[in-house]
C-alpha cells in the first residue's frame, strides 16, 4: 500500500496483481479505515470494480498507459458523469452531473480507476476541511488535528493509503497546505495548465486543478495525464506541455532558489524555521545555489486575496438558485422565496459570509474601493514575483505557518483560518504554479516545504522535489492514524 | 471602512440570502473583521496601476461562431428539483 505508481505499473504487467486485486484492497481498506478519517463522501465499488475489470483488459492486449488499473481518487468538486457531485455543500448532496470534468475524463482514458470522491471544504472555501456538510476530516497523523483544506479528504485520503493518488483544486492554498499537513507531495499547476471543465467554480480567476500523491515521480506521472489545452475551457491554456515524468532524474547541481526575506523572518516559528533549513541544506548539498531575495510585496496578498476571491465566489454561486439543479426549500411562496430560502438553507456559514463580503466589494459605491484596488494590488504581487524570476529558477518558502492545528481551534476566527494561508495564495494571485513537498516532523505532525516556479515551469518543480527525494525519506513514513500521534 | 447590520440586510437582499435577526450581530462582526484584515489596501495610492484581472494577464480565448453542442435538454432537466413538460417548475410569478 505504500508503492510508487511505476511499481504498481510494472507488477500489473509483470501479472504479480490485478487491477481488480488493487481496487478490492484499496475498496477494503476504505470500509476499515474510513471511519476515523472521514476522507470521502462516495465510495463507489460497483463503478471501480467495472473500470478496474476494463484495465485488466487493457492491461492484457497492448501498450496501456502508467496509469491504467491504478486507484484514485477524486476531489468531490470536479462533475462525474452519473456519481454524485457534492462539493462538500447541501446545496449539491443529490446532484449527479450529466457530464464528466475534462481531469476526470482524461483520468479514465489513461485507465485509471476512480475509487470514490473525497471530502473537501464546502466548495473549496476552507483551510481545515471542518467547513464540509458531509462533517470533518481527521489527519491520519493525528486525529485530533485537521487535514487542511480544502482538499483535506484527498490529502487524508493519500497519506492513510486510502487511495494510490488523489485529484485537488487550489484556490488560496487548497492542494498545498493539505499537502503539507498530511506529509504528501501536492502540485498546484500554473494557471491554465489543467481544464476548469467541470471542476466547479470558486473564484475563476484562481482555481486551478491539481495532484496530491505520495512523492514528486507520482505527481509527474498524474500532471502528464491531465494537463493540456482543452477547447472547452476558455481559460486553457495552448501552451505547449512536456513529459514531466521523463525530465526527473536532471541532477539539481546549479539550481538558483531564492529564500525571500519577506518569509524567512522572525514572524516564522522558530521550530519550523529549524525544519526548513535544514531541507533547504540538502538542496544546497545536491547543487542548488540558495540566493536571497525580496518579495516586497507580500503583505499585499491576503488583502487581495480575500477581496478578489469572494468576489469572484459571489458571481459564481449566484446560479444555485433552487430552479435548475441543487436544493431547493420546501413550499415556497413565491420566486424570492424560493431563490432566498434555497440558498440560506443550501449553503453554510462560511459560504454564505463569503458571499456576502463578494457581494458587498462589488456592490455600487464600494466596487474600486475594494475589487479595483485589489486588482491593481495583485499586479504589483505578480511583477514582484516575475521580478524574482529573474534572479532565481524557484522560490522555497514554508507550505504553512505551522504543523496542522487542532479541530476546532479556528472555527470561532474566520480571520486566523485566513492567516493559515499567508505563504500560499500569492502564487494563486500571479497565476504561478506551486508544489509542497514533506520536509519533516514537528513533533509528530508533518510539515511542508513550498518551490515556486515561473509560469508553465511544473518540470523544475518536480524535478527538484524528486532529487530531494532521493535523498530523505520524509515522503517515505506514513500516519498511524492515532490520536495524539503518540504512534 | 465597516458595515452596519443594516447595510449588511441589503448586501444579504441583493445575495438572495436571509440574515435571520438572531445571526445578524455575530455575521456583521465576523464581516467587519475580514474588512478590517482587507482594509490597508484603501490606504494606498494605486492610482497609477491598472488593474489585473486574468493572473497571467492574458484576454480569454474567443471560439468560432458554430453550433457545436446538441440539445441536451432531458439530461439536464432530469437533475432539476421540479421539471415538467420540458419546462422548470417555478412558483406562479405573475397573479
Amino acid at each position: 500500500m505504500t508503492q510508487s505508481i511505476r511499481s504498481l505499473a510494472s507488477d500489473l504487467r509483470q501479472g504479480k496483481t490485478s487491477a481488480v486485486e488493487l481496487t478490492q484492497d484499496y475498496l477494503q481498506r476504505i470500509q476499515q479505515l474510513d471511519g476515523q478519517l472521514n476522507s470521502y463522501i462516495t465510495v463507489a465499488p460497483e463503478r471501480a470494480l467495472a473500470q478496474a475489470q476494463a484495465a485488466d483488459d487493457r492491461l492484457s492486449k497492448a501498450d496501456a498507459p502508467l496509469l491504467c488499473g491504478i486507484p484514485i481518487a477524486h476531489k468531490d468538486i470536479f462533475c462525474t458523469r452519473d456519481l454524485t457531485t457534492t462539493c462538500g455543500s447541501k446545496m449539491l448532496a443529490n446532484f449527479v452531473p450529466p457530464y464528466n470534468a475534462t481531469v476526470v475524463e482524461r483520468m479514465d482514458a489513461n485507465g485509471a480507476v476512480t475509487l470514490g470522491k473525497t471530502n473537501c471544504d464546502e466548495f473549496a472555501m476552507g483551510s481545515s476541511n471542518e467547513n464540509s456538510f458531509f462533517g470533518a476530516v481527521k489527519n491520519p497523523w493525528d486525529l485530533n488535528c485537521v487535514p487542511g483544506g480544502s482538499s483535506g479528504g484527498s490529502a487524508a485520503a493519500v497519506a492513510a493509503a486510502l487511495c494510490v493518488a488523489a485529484t485537488g483544486t487550489d484556490t488560496g492554498g487548497s492542494i498545498r497546505q493539505p499537502a503539507a499537513f498530511c506529509g504528501i507531495t501536492g502540485l498546484k499547476p500554473t494557471y491554465g495548465r489543467v481544464s476548469r471543465l467541470g471542476m466547479v467554480a470558486y473564484a475563476s480567476s484562481l482555481d486551478q486543478g491539481g495532484v496530491m500523491a505520495k512523492s514528486a515521480d507520482d505527481c509527474a506521472i498524474l500532471l502528464e495525464a491531465m494537463a493540456g489545452f482543452d477547447p472547452k475551457d476558455s481559460t486553457s491554456s495552448e501552451h505547449a506541455t512536456t513529459r514531466y515524468s521523463e525530465q526527473l532524474s536532471t541532477p539539481i547541481a546549479g539550481l538558483r532558489i531564492g529564500l525571500p526575506r519577506q518569509y524567512f523572518n522572525d514572524q516564522l516559528d522558530t521550530k519550523m524555521s529549524g525544519l526548513l533549513q535544514d531541507a533547504l541544506r540538502e538542496l544546497e548539498r545536491l547543487g542548488a545555489q540558495l540566493i536571497d531575495i525580496d518579495l516586497q510585496q507580500t503583505g499585499l496578498a491576503i488583502p487581495a486575496y480575500y477581496i478578489i476571491a469572494p468576489a469572484e465566489a459571489s458571481t459564481n454561486l449566484s446560479r444555485y438558485d433552487g430552479v435548475r439543479y441543487g436544493y431547493r426549500c420546501s413550499d415556497p411562496k413565491d420566486l424570492q422565496d424560493l431563490y432566498v430560502r434555497s440558498r440560506s438553507e443550501g449553503f453554510g456559514a462560511e459560504v454564505q459570509r463569503r458571499i456576502l463580503v463578494g457581494t458587498y466589494a462589488l456592490s455600487s459605491g464600494y466596487y474600486d474601493a475594494y475589487y479595483g484596488q485589489a486588482q491593481r494590488a495583485r499586479r504589483l504581487i505578480a511583477q514582484d514575483f516575475a521580478k524574482a524570476f529573474a534572479q532565481v529558477d524557484v522560490i522555497a518558502s514554508p507550505t504553512t505557518p505551522g504543523p496542522a492545528f487542532g479541530l476546532n481551534d479556528k472555527t470561532q476566527d474566520p480571520v486566523a483560518m485566513y492567516l493559515e494561508d499567508i505563504y500560499t495564495l500569492a502564487v494563486n494571485l500571479a497565476g504561478l504554479p506551486g508544489l509542497s513537498m514533506p520536509a519533516g516532523f514537528y513533533d509528530h505532525r508533518p510539515v511542508g516545504l513550498q518551490l515556486l516556479g515561473n509560469h508553465f515551469d511544473e518540470a523544475t518543480l518536480l524535478r527538484t522535489a524528486h532529487q530531494y527525494q532521493q535523498t530523505t525519506d520524509w515522503h517515505t513514513q506514513r500516519p498511524g492514524l492515532i490520536a495524539g500521534g503518540d504512534a | 471602512m465597516s458595515v452596519t447590520t443594516r447595510q449588511l440586510a441589503e448586501v444579504a437582499t441583493l445575495a438572495r440570502l436571509q440574515l435571520r435577526a438572531e445571526q445578524a450581530e455575530s455575521v456583521t462582526r465576523s464581516i467587519n473583521e475580514i474588512l478590517g484584515l482587507v482594509d490597508q489596501l484603501q490606504a494606498l495610492d494605486l492610482q497609477q496601476v491598472a488593474p489585473m484581472a486574468h493572473p497571467r494577464d492574458e484576454v480569454q480565448r474567443m471560439r468560432t461562431d458554430e453550433v457545436t453542442e446538441t440539445n441536451q435538454r432531458a439530461a439536464f432537466q432530469a437533475v432539476a428539483p421540479a421539471a415538467d413538460e420540458g419546462l422548470y417548475v417555478v412558483p406562479p410569478v405573475i397573479e
